[in-house]
């Protein structure tokens, strides 16, 4: 496994611009990945993780998107300044994405095998019938009998179509996916199923991954390493051993308790009070500080920058930097 | 599929039955002879009674309903009292006109407002957008009548490009038939725009664009096709329309089509021709609904599945 980066993502700055307000998403977000490796973007709704990713395969709807400022660094090739053209030929060959919700990202009018034979034909030279031909040896893959290529996607169940979007996503066997919660649509039996199969692909295929989910069971099981996003900033970014067991940034800890533990006895879950700020009017200084427990004066007057609080293990936090919230 | 088809054919029977039930009753209780049309005012009572007992006029409505079925059944629409030819002779003569000026109309409308509704949609809110909204809202609004005469006006009066009346070449058919496709253009543009506005906003509409395929096929393989089905209703509708006779535009264009025959006929009580016509303007009607249907199928497999 290469160490060189293959995806770098710097000052990322993404506004939604509509008639009475500006909507941050994503605010000067930094974050890298190397070959092969798997980077778990974790966050409550809101948070702007669909927007980074999306940003990344340039298919924001512009306008209401712009992207202000930054550069997403591609192999060292800045994607954001490719004209659309070759960016085309990025999409898909080189990075692919898995869409949410496995019911509405399939064509309904089209069988499963013409639409992985679409990103087939499209970017490696073949003829239809050997792009069809492909197309039911990826189904079979996925673990999808291939004569079942001239079905239609409503002939499938919600597990199998997900099935279907990840061979569609793997046929020109990216070196970057990115899986925008792969399983939140799905039932746990089925979750479980397809993120075997998504851990053992990306094995036999070497892809790097993102994996954008708020289940940090998910992180637990494939990630290597994550990042926590809050309003649109990365609040905390580590392997996944730093987040899970040296965490460091009071959201993160807060996500934390609300997961059930089935070793203690617990009553209740703990909720993070309040609600995600409103993004056209977000709070000064540290974003999080007004649902934050630990918050000072120093959290609602200055914005916190990254604090390395161990190698690697990165902490927007002004605790972390005194050192003050390791009895949090 | 086949069987869906049968079954809808067999399923015509009724409907027509019951169109001729209506039209029977309607024009039995119409006021009006039809003998006073035919003889004028001057004839004699004794002449007006035989050409009464004649055309079987003078029965109760159950035996004059009774007749005309049995009548109908055997294939024999009746006479036409104005013209004295079999009814079947005349719509002959006038349908293949009403149903030339509405394929063309027709033809026109689909050309000009799925392209315009396209554009729209992709651009929305842009000026191209506002401009072709604004056309389309006068389009809707404005008479096909009114239209007829002012292109009348231009092309035939003006310009003297094309001929304003008869229909035996096919220049005579453009303006007529542009002038009933401007209203049902613009009403398939908006409906073209707001379908698919709603389909490209769909997430395997980014799946499409995550997969590199360029901009246009997006919109023409994956969005259209998926856009298609309210426009597929909205363009039979329109089709079923016209079939049914654009009485104005063919009175104005002086065209020998069915709706200009049918309203001949009511005022003299021509009441075979009446019947006759209203009977395969039902027909006609019917018929293009099962194709709009099979277009159905044809475009998205799961309307597909369901006619077993």
């Amino acid at each position: 496994m290469s160490s060189e980066k293959l995806l770098e993502i710097k000052n990322l700055t993404v506004h939604f611009e509509s008639f009475d307000a500006t909507v941050h998403a994503v605010e000067n977000l930094n974050l890298s990945l190397r070959h092969g490796e798997t980077l778990g973007l974790v966050g409550e709704t809101g948070a702007g993780k669909t927007t980074t990713v999306k940003s990344v395969m340039r298919i924001l709807p512009e306008p209401p998107a712009k992207i202000v400022s930054g550069e997403i660094l591609f192999d060292g090739q800045d994607l954001l300044k490719l004209p659309i053209k070759e960016m085309r030929k990025i999409r898909g060959k080189q990075i692919s994405m898995i869409f949410q919700d496995p019911m509405t990202s399939l064509n309904p009018v089209m069988t499963v095998a013409e639409q992985i034979a679409e990103v087939i034909r499209l970017h490696e030279k073949c003829s239809k019938k050997e792009a069809h031909k492909k197309a039911c040896d990826m189904l079979e893959l996925v673990g999808i009998r291939p004569e079942r290529g001239s079905d239609y996607p409503h002939q499938f169940s919600g597990g199998m179509k997900q099935r279907v979007v990840i061979a569609m996503a793997l046929a020109c066997n990216p070196r970057f996916l990115i899986a925008d919660e792969p399983t939140t649509a799905l039932d746990v039996t089925i979750q479980a199923q397809v993120l075997e199969l998504m851990k053992k692909l990306k094995a036999q295929y070497q892809t790097a991954m993102v994996m954008i989910t708020h289940d940090l069971g998910i992180v637990a099981e494939i990630c290597d390493y994550v990042a926590i996003m809050y309003a649109g900033e990365i609040v905390e970014y580590g392997t996944r051993e730093h987040i899970f067991n040296h965490t460091g940034h009071p959201y993160t800890k807060g996500l934390f308790a609300c997961i059930p533990d089935i070793f203690t006895e617990q009553n209740e879950l703990v909720p993070i009070n309040g609600l995600t700020p409103d993004p056209t009017d977000l709070p000064v200084g540290c974003r999080f500080h007004p649902r934050c427990p630990y918050a000072t004066e120093q959290c609602a007057k200055e914005h916190p920058a990254n604090f390395e609080i161990e190698p690697g293990h990165y902490v927007a936090c002004h605790l972390a930097r005194s050192g003050g919230n390791d009895n949090v | 599929m086949l069987k869906y088809i049968a079954r809808r054919l067999l399923m015509l029977v009724p409907v027509l039955l019951g169109v001729i039930l209506v039209v029977f009753t309607l024009m039995y209780i119409t006021p009006g002879d039809p003998v006073d049309s035919i003889l004028g005012d001057n004839a004699t009572p004794e002449a007006r009674e035989a050409l009464r007992e004649e055309l079987g006029l003078n029965g109760g409505y159950f035996e004059r309903f009774y007749n005309y079925i049995t009548r109908l059944l055997q294939g024999d629409m009746g006479i036409c009292y104005a013209t004295n030819l079999n009814v079947a002779t005349r719509i002959a003569q006038t349908f293949p006109n009403t149903v030339k000026l509405a394929t063309f109309a027709v033809v026109f409308a689909v050309i000009l407002g799925l392209t315009f509704g396209v554009i729209s949609a992709i651009k929305q809110y842009s000026f191209v957008d506002n401009v072709v909204m604004s056309i389309s809202m006068i389009g809707i609004s404005m008479p096909s009548f009114w239209c007829g005469l002012l292109l009348m006006l231009l092309f035939c009066v003006q310009l003297k490009w094309l001929p304003a009346s008869g229909f035996d070449t096919f220049a005579c058919v453009i303006l007529p038939g542009v002038s009933l496709g401007l209203n049902s253009a613009a009403s398939i543009a908006r409906m073209t725009r707001s379908s698919m506005l709603e389909v490209i906003r769909q997430d395997y509409i980014s799946t499409a664009r995550a997969k590199g395929q360029s901009e246009v096929k997006v919109i023409a393989n994956h969005a259209l096709k998926n856009a298609l089905i309210p426009v597929i209703t909205t363009v039979g509708m329109q089709f079923g329309m016209l079939l049914g006779g654009a009485v104005l535009i063919e009175s104005i264009f002086a065209i020998p089509g069915v709706g200009k025959m049918m309203v001949d006929a009511i005022k003299a009580r021509n009441y075979p021709v009446v019947q006759g016509g209203v009977l395969v303007i039902a027909l006609a009607f019917c018929l293009v609904n099962l194709v709009v249907d099979i277009l159905y199928a044809y475009v998205d497999p799961r309307i597909r599945s369901q006619y077993k």
